[in-house]
């Protein structure tokens, strides 16, 4: 239906014949079947959608695939390829962090994503990193313990 | 029909026959309540009930899988129940496989997920199933050793002959104990509590690796073969129907390969879909494109006057006068008309939408005369039962596989979107997922009602209230399935309204009249939460006006330990009052416990309040205490909140905390910024920008849950903890600054001068 795009998906190079302006979100979702990244609220407002682009979190609703060309893409069933992944992993499980779970996969990119570039966090910076991760089950405090028991901290 | 969710280790969601059906298998069964179409679907009873059902099976290997019948949406009801039957079974949790059942009332039971019910009803019938399973493996070993039933005893997943040590694993026995008989539900020996090795204990969710990896599944991630994607132009006003439409434009769009008129249902439209337009493409973002150029013309029907600021002004209104009498207890009235002191207050709680983060959303197959669909839903059974209406055949020939639940809160009761996607697969011979935008779930929700409420107590000259009235104003949830509603159900009315606790010899409430403009539904603690907010506002308002701490005085008002009699229209969440009292002690018990672990009364520093709320809900019983900071410009934050629960036996502790922090939030959004409104009949929020919900940085810093350690029958956890919460808040608010809030959302009230 249109050209090919070329993306690199968790280090995999992986067609797609969907117009460039197509967000990258569906793409991974409805396209290549990479369910784990979830639709919250496709303005960028939810955090739900995040994905790291070249290692920082980005919201794939509002991405459109042409943005995404050239660059890496990590996506949540991929967090486990770096340490940082493992670790902030390692510690939602170790708190008991979700709820329900379906933001769970944006809060965990975005966190991993903060203490790539701010290893030891102080509580200012991860409410400025994660305010834009909405948890309508209320989770917010277990994902700040785990933020930091992730840091090693706390 | 397959579809692509993997069945992993030790959580599986679809359970084909062949996949749960091993060695032995024996049941549980919540007795099934069926409603027809037209009447009231149940709310706050299905009752529990013993029969032998296929909720546990064995295969020769010794893999237990146990069935979870009811939906996960985060409160832990698909690990509590099946770890119940595990404990009493003696099975090794690591050896456990839980698979999640279809809705199929005739086997499982009621499945309906809300009402805060799966451990008050299913617990006791989950531990007896799993006794009878331990009972009758015991008895096959004894048989194979020829030995007496009372010299052995299963352990760990092994029944062991306990005067040699001789030991056979549950695989080796599950073959010769299916055929034995299964022990009636009185035969059943329980565990005493010291004997639990799960129950009590802190277990992960069965989910809890899945849900940190991307693999978890809910609705949305539906997949089948050939699937098409659908979103749907739905009228905006409720009622409404489809004039005209752009299919041309829609069809132009790259992607989109049809567009489907769905008829539209008239108001009462209960569980059926709303109508519109469909947009059917390859992937959900060209189904939004192509919607985006429909064009749709409306005919918005007699909703179309539906707003908000006049509707408020006509249940306040309402609430100024007389309504229906629904307790009286001595003479309220002749005590208020000569009392020498009474306090009058009004409270306002708007509209809110529920904003689960997973959208609703489900997939269907319609073929051969059969439907199969997978949906997010806390309703299964509802959904089948739908879903055969709707396409004329027998709920025998529809299956309703069950996803996780991205949230539910109440909207995924109601099955209208399942419905929505089995009627477009109909439409076109395939499968086809239909997915809510966000706009869609704030646009057309079965909305939280609006609520005005008028209280007055008569105060003696030390303070105590000798009067209370208290009435209530709202279009009321029976009006979505029903024509001419025009009064609340009993069962709203004792959501915090009958049931006040308090020692009070004059006690009336009454109803008004409320029509309703667009769908009322469940939302987490329902109308506990305008009830609760007016009463605990009332009482803390009652306590400055006698000049006496809330605490103190809240003790006073809940008088002597007793049971409360609510009067002849009070439903108690369905339970037997024999059973689950309102109990004064247990709501002293709560709050004196809260006080003690929030240390109230504490000096805290300047712009900082502490307020306090008491309240029972679903048969549990929950104190709050907030500690509230008021900026000088009116920005508030949340230092600390403690809130003790008394829920009866705590089965599954980290949940219950889980739960109640979560509470504290989601109470939080409502009660700072929670507000739908209409105009034009329409809906004026669309998505997170304008129906604001707390994000971390608002959220409380900290939030500290106190369970009291109780041998109880269990009471419900998902949703009592929202109720205390917004009127505490409040109550820290008139702490801090003397600003009292009686109408929600507090928005700006507090930058403004507080005028509400």
């Amino acid at each position: 239906m249109a050209a090919m795009t070329t993306l690199d998906i968790n280090g995999k190079r992986v067609d797609v014949d969907v117009p460039a302006d197509t967000p990258l979100l569906w793409t991974l979702r409805d396209e290549l079947g990479m369910t784990g990244t979830k639709f919250g609220c496709g303005m960028a407002l939810c955090g739900a959608c995040t994905v790291h682009l070249d290692g920082a979190p980005i919201r794939s609703c509002v991405t459109p695939i042409s943005a995404a060309v050239g660059k890496q893409v990590t996506t949540i069933e991929a967090v486990g390829a770096t340490p940082v992944g493992r670790r902030v992993v390692a510690a939602w499980r170790a708190l008991n962090v979700p709820q329900c779970g379906y933001c769970q996969s944006g809060q965990i990119m975005s966190a991993c994503g903060l203490l790539a570039r701010t290893p030891r966090p102080t509580d200012a910076q991860i409410d400025e990193a994660m305010a834009g991760n909405i948890c309508r089950c209320g989770t917010y405090q277990r994902i700040r313990a785990a933020i930091k028991s992730a840091a090693g901290g706390a | 029909m397959t579809t692509i969710f993997d069945n992993v280790s030790r959580r599986a969601f679809l359970v084909g026959g062949a996949a749960v059906v091993g060695g032995l298998i024996v049941g549980v069964r919540v007795l099934p309540r069926t409603f027809a179409a037209g009447t009231l679907p149940p709310l706050g009873d299905d009752t529990p009930k013993y029969n032998p059902m296929a909720f546990v099976a064995i295969d020769p290997t010794g893999r237990v899988t146990i069935v979870a019948h009811r939906s996960e949406m985060g409160q832990g009801a698909r690990t509590a129940l099946p770890m119940a039957l595990a404990d009493e079974l003696e099975a090794d949790w690591s050896r456990v496989v839980v698979v999640q059942a279809p809705g199929d009332e005739a086997t499982y039971g009621g499945q309906n997920t809300d009402g805060s019910r799966s451990l008050r009803r299913c617990l006791a019938p989950m531990r007896q199933a799993g006794a009878a399973v331990r009972q009758m493996l015991e008895t096959a070993a004894a048989k194979v050793w020829g030995v007496e039933a009372d010299e052995v005893r299963a352990r760990n997943h092994q029944v062991i002959h306990t005067p040699t040590g001789r030991a056979l694993g549950f695989g080796d026995l599950a073959g010769a104990a299916r055929d034995l008989p299964v022990p009636t539900a009185s035969a059943v020996e329980l565990k005493s509590k010291a004997e639990f090795r799960y129950l009590g204990k802190t277990v992960p969710m069965v989910d809890l690796v899945d849900m940190t990896s991307g693999q978890a599944h809910y609705g949305i991630d539906a997949r089948l073969p050939g699937m098409k994607h659908a979103v749907i132009a739905r009228p905006p006003v409720y009622g409404g129907r489809v004039v005209s439409f752009d299919e041309a434009a829609a069809r132009a769009v790259p992607g989109v390969e049809r567009v489907v008129k769905l008829d539209s249902t008239p108001p009462p439209s209960g569980f059926q879909p709303l109508g519109g337009v469909a947009v059917i493409a390859r992937n959900t973002w060209a189904a939004i494109q192509g919607r985006n150029a429909l064009n749709v013309k409306w005919d918005d029907g007699p909703n179309r006057l539906y707003e908000s600021a006049a509707y408020r002004r006509q249940l306040e209104e309402t609430a100024r006068r007389a309504g229906k009498v629904v307790r009286n207890d001595g003479d309220a009235p002749g005590a208020l008309a000569s009392a020498a002191r009474v306090v009058k207050a009004d409270y306002y709680i708007p509209h809110l939408a529920h904003a689960p983060m997973e959208p609703p959303a489900a997939a269907a197959h319609v073929a051969d005369g059969r439907c199969e669909a997978w949906g997010c839903t806390q309703n299964p059974q509802g959904a089948r039962n739908e879903l055969a209406k709707t396409l004329g055949i027998s709920p025998d020939r529809v299956k309703v596989n069950v996803t996780l639940l991205g949230g539910g809160f109440g909207r995924k009761s109601k099955p209208d979107y399942i419905v929505e996607a089995a009627l477009l697969s109909r439409a076109v011979s395939a499968p086809v997922k239909v997915t809510w935008t966000r706009e869609d779930e704030i646009h057309h929700d079965y909305y939280h009602t609006v609520n005005a409420q008028h209280l007055e107590a008569a105060l003696d000259p030390q303070g105590r209230v000798y009067a209370w009235l208290h009435r209530t104003v709202f279009p009321a949830i029976p009006s979505t399935f029903l024509p001419d509603v025009r009064y609340a159900s009993d069962n709203e009315l004792s959501q915090g309204c009958l049931d006040v606790p308090y020692a009070i010899p004059n006690i009336r409430c009454e109803n008004g009249e409320a029509v309703p403009h667009v769908r009322i539904g469940w939302f987490r603690s329902v109308i506990n939460i305008p009830h609760a907010f007016a009463v605990c506002s009332f009482a803390d308002e009652l306590a400055h006006a006698a000049g006496r701490d809330p605490k103190d005085y809240l003790l006073q008002l809940l008088g002597p330990s007793r049971h409360v009699a609510a009067g002849p229209h009070y439903q108690n969440y369905g339970e037997d009052l024999r059973a689950y009292p309102i109990d004064t002690a247990r709501l002293r018990g709560v709050l004196e416990l809260v006080a003690e672990k929030a240390q109230w009364g504490r000096k805290v520093p300047a712009g900082h309040g502490l307020g306090i709320a008491v309240h029972r809900s679903f048969v549990s019983y929950v104190a709050t205490v907030v500690e509230v900071a008021v900026g000088e410009d009116g920005t508030i934050s949340i230092p600390r909140v403690d809130t003790a629960v008394d829920c009866g036996f705590a089965a599954f502790p980290e949940r219950i905390r889980s739960q109640v922090e979560g509470a504290a939030v989601m109470a939080l959004s409502s009660t700072l910024y929670g507000e739908i409104t209409f105009r034009d009949g329409r809906a004026q929020q669309s998505n997170f920008n304008d129906f604001q919900v707390a994000r971390m940085n608002a959220a409380p810093r900290e939030t500290h849950v106190h369970i009291v350690e109780s041998d109880a029958v269990p009471g419900g956890i998902g949703e009592v903890g929202v109720p205390p919460f917004g009127p505490a808040l409040c109550n820290a608010i008139f702490a801090a600054t003397g600003r009292r809030i009686r109408r929600l959302p507090i928005g700006e009230q507090l930058k403004n001068g507080g005028a509400s």
